[in-house]
């Protein structure tokens, strides 16, 4: 048992089913970001592949588009200790992205338009885990949460979907990324509360 | 390690505006931080249940205290409590000092040009501190977007550094209620760019306050030439149902 507030009484909301450890319950959608906020044209945009051998697999935004979109509501959990329930998105599943491409690499580092990155191993974002998603709540998404279009992996820490994501190369070795090498945790499970090194 | 939890004792609680108070945590055992750096602040009711929030560090009291300084939000579960009811002898449990990125570190050596809006002075006031505190020769400066005079936080401290040698330049923006002779008025690229460092000293910049505070200067420097790179954003206490 921690130390006691004798004080202290708390709102109580965190006895919800689906609220990982440490987490409270938000209505908002908070922004968090290092930096300023890229504005990226769709004519410009593209999504890039890279594997080991060197191989590149490109996606415009017309192809992403063209791609088989899913629609799905999920619960999103930040770092910072706020939870969102039944967030909508509409996006392309990572695995279709895969579908073609010929790589035996267990690691990926993902990259931002305006140089973020973020460490996700293979099994994180296969199987229906991860998209990228390019609506919020029926609406195309904003610049300052991703837009055009963002990495979304629900299952871990929201630092990992990356906004404003152009693309993502194989790895052999699970490197970290941006906020990896800045005192967060390599992984980021919120029910195992991965926060910080 | 960063990730585990210690106890702190709070020894001093001082309010710097109506609604903001700082918080001086003592430790069992030597604690750093680099100003930027924000730690967690775990509270456990009677009954065991248990709030976290983040909030930066304002400023360190080596070698084992740091201070917080936490303001109150409207409907908040943890600050109301932080700021009105804890009372100097109580412990609290803290996790961190945490993050590398909106950071700045006595060994760089570039212009710096602080840009606050309300409680998001808190972290630049650390990297004031520890600027002064390492004797750094390096240009900083600090412009200070507030309600008006009276929502400023750290203001006695403020007005010493500007009036110490060398003196610590800042501005004040006033959004609702100037002192008078001084304008009121949203920040607009017109009242920001005279009065922070220009792009051509290439600063590194730092830029924290609430989300659309934070969005819009950005924004506004891209627009103006000055690094993208050198732009470091933190949003504070701008989830809008308060914490």
């Amino acid at each position: 048992m921690g130390i006691i507030s004798s004080g202290f009484r708390g709102r109580r909301n965190k006895d919800q089913p689906g609220l990982p450890p440490g987490q409270y319950l938000t209505e908002s959608f908070p922004v968090l970001s290092a930096g300023p906020t890229p504005r990226i044209d769709t004519a410009e945009w593209e999504f890039q592949l890279t594997t080991e051998t060197g191989q590149s697999h490109s996606w415009s935004w017309d192809e992403f588009q063209n791609l088989p979109q899913e629609e799905f509501t999920v619960d999103i959990h930040c770092v910072t200790s706020w939870s969102k329930f039944g967030t909508r998105w509409k996006g392309v599943s990572l695995d279709t992205f895969f579908q073609d491409v010929d790589t035996s690499h267990p690691y990926t580092m993902f990259s931002s338009y305006g140089g973020y990155t973020t460490n996700l191993p293979m099994e994180d974002i296969l199987n229906g885990k991860a998209w990228i998603v390019h609506q919020f709540d029926g609406e195309d998404l904003e610049p300052a949460h991703g837009g055009p279009a963002r990495l979304l992996v629900p299952h871990l820490y929201f630092w990992k979907s990356a906004k404003w994501v152009r693309g993502l190369r194989m790895m052999d070795r699970n490197d970290p990324g941006f906020w990896e090498t800045n005192g967060y945790n390599l992984h980021g499970d919120p029910w195992l509360e991965e926060r910080y090194w | 390690m960063s990730s585990t939890w210690r106890t702190a004792d709070v020894v001093e609680a001082r309010f710097e505006t109506a609604t903001a108070r700082t918080l001086a945590l003592q430790f069992p055992e030597p604690v750093s931080s680099i100003g930027g750096q924000h730690v967690d602040i775990r509270l456990t009711a009677p009954d065991g249940y248990t709030a976290v929030r983040s909030f930066s560090v304002a400023g360190t009291l080596p070698p084992t205290g740091l201070e917080i300084t936490v303001e109150e939000l409207e409907d908040g579960e943890v600050s109301p409590y932080l700021v009105r009811d804890l009372t100097v002898g109580e412990q609290l449990e803290m996790r961190g000092p945490v993050g590398g990125w909106f950071v700045w570190q006595p060994s760089d050596t570039s212009p710096v040009q602080l840009i606050g809006g309300g409680s998001g002075v808190v972290p630049l006031m650390a990297m004031v501190r520890s600027h002064r505190a390492a004797g750094s020769t390096v240009p900083m400066q600090l412009l200070y977007s507030v309600r008006g005079p009276s929502s400023i936080i750290y203001r006695g401290e403020l007005e010493k550094l500007e009036a110490s040698s060398p003196p610590l330049p800042v501005e004040y923006v006033y959004t609702r209620e100037a002192p008078p002779g001084e304008p009121v008025g949203r920040l607009s690229p017109a009242t920001l760019m005279p009065r922070i460092l220009p792009p051509a000293a290439d600063p590194a910049v730092f830029i924290c306050g609430a989300t659309g505070f934070v969005e819009t200067v950005a924004a506004w420097l891209v627009e103006a030439g000055y690094t993208e790179s050198r732009i470091k954003t933190e949003r504070y206490g701008g989830t809008g149902d308060g914490s």
